[in-house]
């Protein structure tokens, strides 16, 4: 027994020792044996591992249009990197609270690099940076310290006087189409046959005895398609209620889950049917994609809802909802503003909202006077975009580029 | 009182949060992102709502042998299993190596990937019903894709080879995803954005206010 531990050890020394001399670099691996070296040899070396030169001229400035907590940092390249490639093989910026340290390293890059952001400063506090070339032969710091360095922060993020305009413009137009229709002058809306086949949908499935299915899309309430398919739910679960048709509400996280309950009430409330509201109606299933999947298109292929209404924010998962959705001969009506799920819907739904007719469809169907005035607002600022664009491309093609740069946003 | 608190405090924060989108100074971007950070705590609390609700759903189909009930045993079990397993593992429940990972990744993420594959083939029937030519429009899509799809794919370049480089299929499917698919796509992008904002402002100035529920 104590023989073969002995073999055994014996085997694993030979095997550390085999693992040393393959690990060992290439250079000491080749000099090892050869004796004391020659001159010639001596010189190549040290001209290969000498430290690099230091870097130079680090210049610094506050990053600007944010709240103090980065700043802008450049340098020149080490001579080094120019004369012998290979010498620098990165930098290493360094900062300190003091003028001699002590120095904490804060980033590095490789070499070729003049400048790095440094994001982890604290607003209205002094650093002092260098720079440390570094290579083969060792870290060369630079001969003098910037500093001191100050994040400052900054009151308006001027980069963004353009969307400011836009916003404040809108909100005027909106405010003023409110105000009209407050004093009495309702705007005409065009029909949208997306949004009245609703009405049709809910209708059909009255006629069948068979419940409706509302999915308000599968994103959280930080989602504002979510809080629009919230939204249209109540006038949604009102036409249910009117109707006495059940609906079911598959929600897939909590927040949303919540509101869909309310909104869901408030349908029945408003349609003077408060007893008819089965709390089970609104269900939360789960925010993982594909086990919502599955529970709605097992909700599809078991209760066999006769409408469909899919109103929110969709993505992998529209064709899977829609195209089972279409097998089960259900009538379909889809909304949502995700420009790439768009055709899967237009392909298996009956009727599909495009983009901002999602968002119109709470003011179309409510019919209140405010609301709809916000609509209006909305087309208004279309037809600004839409001469703006134009004016830009007729500007761009003479050349000139101050309306782009004007419209720039960070 | 009861809806006109919460309309304000829908206000005052609605338009605190578009101010922080112009002044990043600390006076207003810490209260912001203080604000950010206590929406992560409401959520957790919705989860304990909707837990509750899973379970009362699903216990109730299961009393009253509805439709699929045997099915919904099976969530019930998965869902407790995941939460206890989940606080017997502890804090770091999701870590590499522990029980609950092992179950996400050995029984979850297998079943969602089957649910992803059916894609393929839902893809294959949606565009067979797509590319139906009955209009001069569906015609007009149908050439379209057909152009992109083969422009796509060497087979593409390999057909219309002998032809000068701007006619090749390669180049006219990337002309047809730059201009009238990057317009059209704009178009919607551009009202739907108008349409975010116009929806923003009517939650924040209180004209629509159906979330509140109630009565008016």
């Amino acid at each position: 027994m104590a023989g073969s531990n002995a073999v055994r050890f014996a085997r694993r020394a030979a095997a550390l020792a085999i693992g040393i001399a393959l690990l060992a670099p290439p250079a000491l691996a080749q000099n090892a044996p050869a004796g004391p070296p020659s001159d010639t040899t001596s010189a190549a070396a040290s001209s290969v591992l000498a430290a690099p030169a230091p870097a130079s001229g680090l210049t610094w400035s506050d990053v600007p249009n944010d709240a103090g907590r980065a700043v802008d940092l450049q340098w020149t390249a080490s001579p080094g990197e120019a004369e012998s490639p290979g010498s620098v093989t990165l930098y290493v910026i360094e900062r300190a609270l003091l003028p001699g340290g002590p120095w904490s390293e804060v980033d590095s890059v490789p070499a070729g690099t003049l400048g790095r952001t440094d994001g982890t400063v604290r607003r209205n506090t002094d650093y002092y940076y260098r720079v440390t070339a570094v290579g083969p032969g060792g870290r060369t710091p630079a001969l003098s310290v910037t500093g001191p360095v100050t994040a400052r922060s900054h009151w308006f993020n001027d980069t963004r006087w353009s969307v400011l305009v836009f916003i404040m413009l809108f909100f005027a137009f909106v405010m003023w189409f409110v105000w009209q229709a407050q004093s009495g002058k309702k705007p005409f809306v065009r029909r949208i046959a997306g949004i009245d086949a609703i009405e049709e949908a809910i209708g059909r499935a009255t006629e069948m005895g068979r419940p409706v299915l509302y999915v308000p899309g599968i994103q959280d309430i930080d989602e504002i398609q979510t809080v629009q398919g919230l939204i249209i739910l109540e006038s949604v679960a009102k036409l249910t209620a009117r109707y006495q048709t059940p609906i079911t509400v598959p929600v897939a996280y909590p927040i949303p889950f919540t509101i869909a309950e309310e909104m869901v009430k408030s349908g029945y409330l408003h349609a003077g049917r408060p007893e008819a509201y089965d709390p089970n109606s609104v269900r939360f299933v789960s925010p993982e994609q594909f086990a919502y999947v599955a529970a709605i298109t097992g909700i599809m292929l078991r209760d066999k809802p006769a409408a469909h209404i899919f109103m929110g924010s969709f993505f992998a998962e529209s064709l899977l909802l829609a195209e089972t959705g279409f097998a089960t001969g259900a009538i379909q009506v889809a909304g949502t503003a995700n420009v790439h799920q768009l055709p899967f819907f237009v392909v298996a739904c009956d009727y599909t909202l495009i983009g901002e007719e999602l968002y119109a469809a709470s003011a179309y169907l409510s019919g209140e006077p405010k609301l709809v005035g916000g609509l209006k607002g909305a087309d208004l600022m279309k037809i600004l975009i839409i001469l703006l664009v134009v004016v830009g491309c007729a500007l761009e093609t003479a050349g000139v580029h101050w309306l782009t740069e004007a419209m720039r946003a960070q | 009182m009861k809806r006109e608190f919460p309309l304000l405090v829908t206000a005052l924060i609605g338009f605190f949060m578009i101010l922080s989108f112009f002044v990043p100074h600390q006076a207003v971007s810490v209260p912001a992102d203080f604000l950010q950070v206590c929406a992560v705590i409401v959520v957790a609390f919705g989860y304990v709502l909707g837990g509750a609700n899973a379970l009362r759903v699903n216990f109730d189909a299961i009393y009253k042998r509805q439709p699929g009930w045997p099915y919904k045993i099976v969530l019930v079990v998965s869902l407790l299993a995941m939460v206890i397993v989940g606080a017997i593992e502890g804090k770091g429940f999701q870590g590499e190596g522990t029980r609950f990972t092992w179950m996400y990744e050995r029984l979850y993420s297998p079943m969602s990937a089957t649910m992803f594959a059916l894609l393929a083939f839902f893809i294959a029937s949606a565009a067979f019903r797509a590319f139906r030519i009955r209009t001069l429009e569906a015609g007009l899509l149908a050439l379209a894709a057909l152009i992109v799809m083969i422009g796509r794919v060497p087979i593409g370049d390999w057909l219309t080879g002998a032809l000068p480089p701007n006619l090749r299929l390669s180049a006219i499917q990337e002309w047809i995803m730059d201009n009238p698919q990057n317009a059209a796509k704009r178009a919607i992008l551009i009202g739907a954005a108008l349409g975010v904002m116009s929806t923003g402002l009517r939650v924040i100035l209180g004209l629509e206010r159906s979330y509140l529920s109630g009565e008016d």
